[in-house]
């Protein structure tokens, strides 16, 4: 029997739950004799190849692309999660849920105190790049979701505890240290 | 008159004197009902309604309930765990309950309660409210992204003559928590920190204190809220 | 400015629990609350600013802003959609050149939407600075919009001639029909003011309370509890005064027999409080009002004050030494929640009106912590009458459960909205029959306002009373044409929304929710899962603490129970998840801030 297929992204989030899943230590090991990974940062696998069994959500939706994606990763995966606040609930992204779109562009890129050098006052509007939502969305407001893990990022041993029931049928344990919103 | 009353929550036999709010009475007997807005020592105001039990069939707050002889009292259904469980899950939608950021967690009772109740996600759609951050007064803050309206420190926090500093305005889905301009700028060191400490999530915070405590030490990072009480050995009277 | 709210704290002895009329007052005088004037009141009434401040803004009709020196409230009820309230409304908007909400530039007209207003046989109605305008059409709207424009005094700007029965007379003078369509023993034109009272003095207050009983009348307010109970449980509890309240702040959309009743027979319920005053021992009774019906101050004052005259109120009433009883009038202003025994008290003794923990009830611990009776304004017409003609009289109109008569409140689709009494045990068949509705053409009938149920055809059948369908007399008829998601149970969740007073967790929010959820069927996003949470998610609201909480769903559930192929028609067949999620919407306000044309 073939390994299950995993892939994983980062949306609009901080890479901090991919650290969380290389966080299982050597486990990692174990997981690379279980599981193949398909399109990941962790293989720099760019586009789905196949079909896939899990997918790991990290990040909200805050625009246009990761609107894309994450639908992209709903069509190629049987089983989705949700991996980390912003994924669950927009996380710090979605902060600036509330403040109109133009004010926050005008604060990164015109008025801010870190913006330096911008004399032509630009504000990226290049059709390449994607276009931001009207606020931050939790992934699960966007495509259907099957299950989640929280935590800012989700504990190593809460992702590993997830993946291994996943991959075995078996039933997640979730012991009470290791589900946390923060 | 029998002052100790007999009653049973989920049929297990308690004891406690008669008039004692059911919350209290249960915890005496070392049975948890999930509170919120309750708070020792401070008058009852059944809001957040997560101490909704079934006291002779009816649901009723276990915060405003007293005991009496006889009272049959269901705790820890699934109909009422059910009904726990989704009003934790609606005050995280109602507001903006960013937990990594918030000084509070690991010590935030909403956020223990959905720990307890084992909330992975809201089953609701997050509503996103536009909130305003009240830094105004020189001892507090007043963060109303977080607060849950559960009327503590309305209840709880007067000055020397007995007048609010917090009060709700408006009403229905538009209410908050308002702090009085002129009695904010009085509070004293000590009342500030009392307001902070008895809101049950971080939306009274004292000024340029928070995150003192390292995650692993905090309140709710190793025990469900209630379980001391669960643990408790009950010296039955 | 300062002197004039000075004098009216000192007019209520800068008494706290008096704080509704001290805000009322000045609100008349000044037309909102000045900052001023809330620290004035904070001083004198030894209270904090934002604990004044959260009575004000708790009230629908107090601003801490101007709202205008001509303050137009137009009703957004469901009935008066139906009746052409949108042409209405955009004419005002037009009109005045603002949207509903906001002051006119020289600050001289604000527009605002308000709940319903009692007038559903004679919608669309608005309240121009408490004075109600009936049946307004756009062309009407113009002239009134004309004549406040030139600065007409609002009493001025009557078209048509006065209504029906008291409207007309002099300390009245209102457009308002009473439209009585149908009368019985409580509406009997032949009553004789003081004769009940008569009768009283010479029985024991426990043999009036036993007349009640034997009656077996319950409360009018939809509830239903016995009234002699009540007031056996109030004259036994302990307590140095007692007090009697009428509930009149019928604030159930569509309901406005109360308005009828407090029009052509005020006396009646005012006799009732005299003798449940006497049964319970109280000597004070309080006429809870709500502010929509401030037209009707100056003719109830006039009525008591003849009352006290004839020695109906007052001291030694009906010559019996020592049965004193006063009654006054407290004004509500603009909440529906009010209407809830205990949330009334809370508004009488000056605060925000949100319901009380229970136990204690009111009985017991009402208003100033006293023992309270708190009475329905029809169930103290009726315990008048049974008074007169005694229990076993009146036991023999309705049913076993349910005795007596009932006025109905009927609006909507039919030929003769209005108030009509009848026994107890009526089909909603014979409603319809009665009222001219076409039963082929009628799809469904609200009973007991948006708080009751919707009824089907199907269920017609059915009667009204305690055993079957209780009801405070609301009838609302939906005529074939209505779209009942869209105009009934939308409208309907967005009152609950708009009147929670916002202290439970459940009822602040899950009515918004549900909404959201009702917007997503409606918009054609929904799926069969959509309904399934609706019903699951009503459920929550169970766990509220009064009456509006606990059926702030049931618009919904009732519409999913007995029309669930309205919501079946609506939903996505081929789909059993839709986030509801909108791509083109959710990068529109980022396109515009980058100039940008989205091409996906």
């Amino acid at each position: 029997m073939s390994k299950p297929v995993i892939a994983t992204t980062s949306l609009a989030g901080c890479f901090g739950c991919h650290m969380s899943i290389l966080d299982i230590d050597d486990r990692i090991l174990e997981l690379i004799e279980l599981v193949e990974f398909n399109k990941s940062p962790i293989d720099d696998i760019k586009k789905f190849t196949k079909k896939c069994d899990i997918g790991l959500i990290e990040g909200g939706c805050c625009n246009s692309e990761n609107v894309h994606v994450l639908k992209d990763f709903r069509e190629h995966c049987k089983i989705l999660v949700s991996v980390g606040e912003c994924a669950i609930m927009g996380g710090l992204p979605a902060m600036r849920n509330g403040i109109p779109i133009k004010e926050c562009l005008d604060e990164a890129y015109l008025n801010g105190p870190t913006v330096v050098g911008n004399t032509e006052k630009i504000v990226p509007n290049d059709p390449e790049l994607p276009i931001l939502l009207n606020k931050v969305y939790p992934c699960h407001e966007v495509v259907k979701i099957d299950y989640y893990l929280p935590g800012c990022p989700p504990r190593a041993d809460l992702i590993w505890d997830a993946l291994t029931a996943l991959i075995t049928g078996n039933e997640m344990k979730l012991p009470y240290e290791v589900v946390k919103f923060d | 008159m029998n002052k100790i009353v007999k009653f049973s929550i989920d049929g297990v036999e308690c004891l406690a004197t008669r008039g004692q709010f059911v919350v209290d009475a249960a915890k005496e007997n070392g049975i948890y009902i999930p509170t919120l807005c309750n708070y020792p020592g401070v008058k009852p105001k059944g809001g957040c309604r997560i101490c909704t039990v079934k006291i002779n069939g009816k649901l009723m707050t276990a915060c405003t309930s007293p005991v009496s002889e006889g009272m049959q009292i269901e705790n820890n259904a699934n109909e009422i765990n059910e009904i726990r469980k989704a009003i934790v899950e609606l005050l995280f939608v109602e507001g903006n309950h960013f937990c990594p950021a918030c000084e509070k967690s690991g010590n935030c009772e909403l956020q223990a309660l959905a720990y307890r109740f084992h909330v992975m996600a809201p089953r609701f759609p997050f509503s996103f409210p536009i909130r305003k951050v009240d830094a105004s007064h020189p001892k507090i803050i007043k963060e109303q992204n977080r607060c849950v309206l559960c009327k503590r420190c309305i209840r709880a926090i007067k000055d020397y003559k007995g007048r609010s500093i917090f009060a709700y305005s408006k009403r229905g889905n538009r209410v908050e928590v308002g702090v009085d301009s002129k009695l904010g700028k009085e509070l004293t060191d000590e009342l500030a920190q009392k307001a902070m400490d008895i809101c049950p999530v971080g939306s009274i915070l004292v000024k340029e204190k928070g995150f003192y405590q390292p995650i692993g030490t905090r309140k709710y990072d190793k025990n469900p809220i209630g379980s001391d009480i669960e643990n408790l050995v009950v010296s039955k009277p | 400015m300062k002197n004039a709210i000075i004098k009216i704290i000192s007019k209520y002895n800068k008494d706290r629990t008096r704080l509704m009329d001290i805000l009322i007052d000045i609100q008349t005088e000044i037309g909102f609350i000045p900052d001023y004037a809330v620290t004035q009141i904070a001083e004198d009434l030894h209270m904090s600013e934002v604990d004044v401040e959260q009575t004000v803004s708790f009230y629908h009709f107090f601003s801490l802003i101007p709202t205008g020196k001509y303050k137009i409230y137009l009703n957004n009820s469901a009935v008066s959609n139906m009746m052409g309230r949108a042409e209405v409304a955009a004419t005002f908007e037009k009109e005045l050149g603002i949207k509903f909400g906001q002051l006119t530039p020289d600050g001289q007209i604000g527009l605002f939407e308000t709940s319903c207003i009692g007038m559903n046989d004679q919608e669309p109605a608005a309240i121009i600075n408490n004075l109600i305008f009936t049946k307004l059409t756009p062309f009407r709207v113009k002239e009134i919009v004309r004549d406040i424009k030139e600065e007409k005094p609002v009493v001025e700007m009557f078209s048509a001639s006065f209504g029906d029965g008291k409207n007309a007379s002099e300390l009245i003078r209102s457009v308002v029909s009473n439209n009585i369509r149908k009368i019985g023993p409580i509406l009997d034109p032949n009553y004789k003011p003081g004769e009940a009272i008569k009768q009283i003095v010479k029985m024991t207050p426990t043999q009036v309370i036993e007349e009640i009983k034997k009656s077996n009348i319950r409360g009018r307010g939809g509830a239903g509890f016995p009234t002699g109970l009540k007031w056996e449980f109030c004259r036994n509890a302990s307590g140095k005064q007692k007090y009697i309240f009428c509930n009149a702040d019928e604030g159930e959309p569509g309901t406005f027999k109360d308005r009828v009743i407090l029009t052509e027979f005020p006396r009646l319920p005012f006799e009732g409080m005299v003798i449940a005053g006497y049964a319970v021992g109280a000597t004070e009774g309080i006429l809870y009002l709500r502010y929509e019906y401030k037209y009707l101050e100056q003719y109830l004052e006039d009525i008591l004050e003849n009352a006290r005259k004839k020695n109906y109120l007052g001291k030694d009433i009906g010559g019996k030494k020592g049965f004193n009883f006063e009654i006054r009038i407290q004004f509500g202003a603009g909440a529906y929640v009010c209407g809830e025994e205990s949330a009334l008290i809370e508004s009488a003794e000056g605060k925000r009106g949100e319901p009380r923990d229970r136990p204690p009830f009111p009985v017991e611990k009402g208003y100033l912590d006293m023992p309270t009776v708190v009475n329905n304004v029809e169930t103290l017409c009726s315990v008048v009458k049974v008074i007169l003609h005694g229990g076993e009289w009146y036991k023999s109109f309705g049913t076993t459960e349910s005795t007596g008569t009932k006025l109905l409140s009927i609006s909507g689709d039919c030929r003769f909205p209005g108030v009509y009494e009848v026994e107890w045990g009526f089909s909603i068949n014979d409603m319809l029959d009665m009222v001219g509705a076409l039963k082929s053409e009628t799809q469904a009938v609200q009973v007991g306002g948006p708080s009751g149920a919707l009824i089907a055809p199907n269920e017609f059948n059915r009667i009204l009373g305690y055993e079957d369908l209780a009801t405070g007399g609301s009838l609302i008829i939906f005529g074939r044409s209505r779209e009942l998601l869209n105009d009934v149970v939308l409208n309907f969740t967005d009152f609950f929304i708009e009147e929670s007073c916002g202290s439970c967790s459940t009822c602040r929010i899950v009515p918004s929710v549900l909404k959201n959820k009702l917007k997503k069927i409606l918009n054609a996003r929904g799926v069969m899962q959509d309904i399934d949470d609706m019903v699951e998610w009503g459920k929550i609201l169970k766990a509220s603490r009064c009456g509006l909480g606990q059926t702030a769903a049931n618009p919904v559930l009732s519409s999913i129970k007995n029309f669930r192929h309205l919501y079946e028609e609506k939903v996505q067949k081929n789909k059993v998840f839709d986030s509801g999620f909108d791509l083109s919407m959710a990068v529109k306000e980022g396109s515009e801030a980058t100039s940008r044309i989205p091409n996906f």
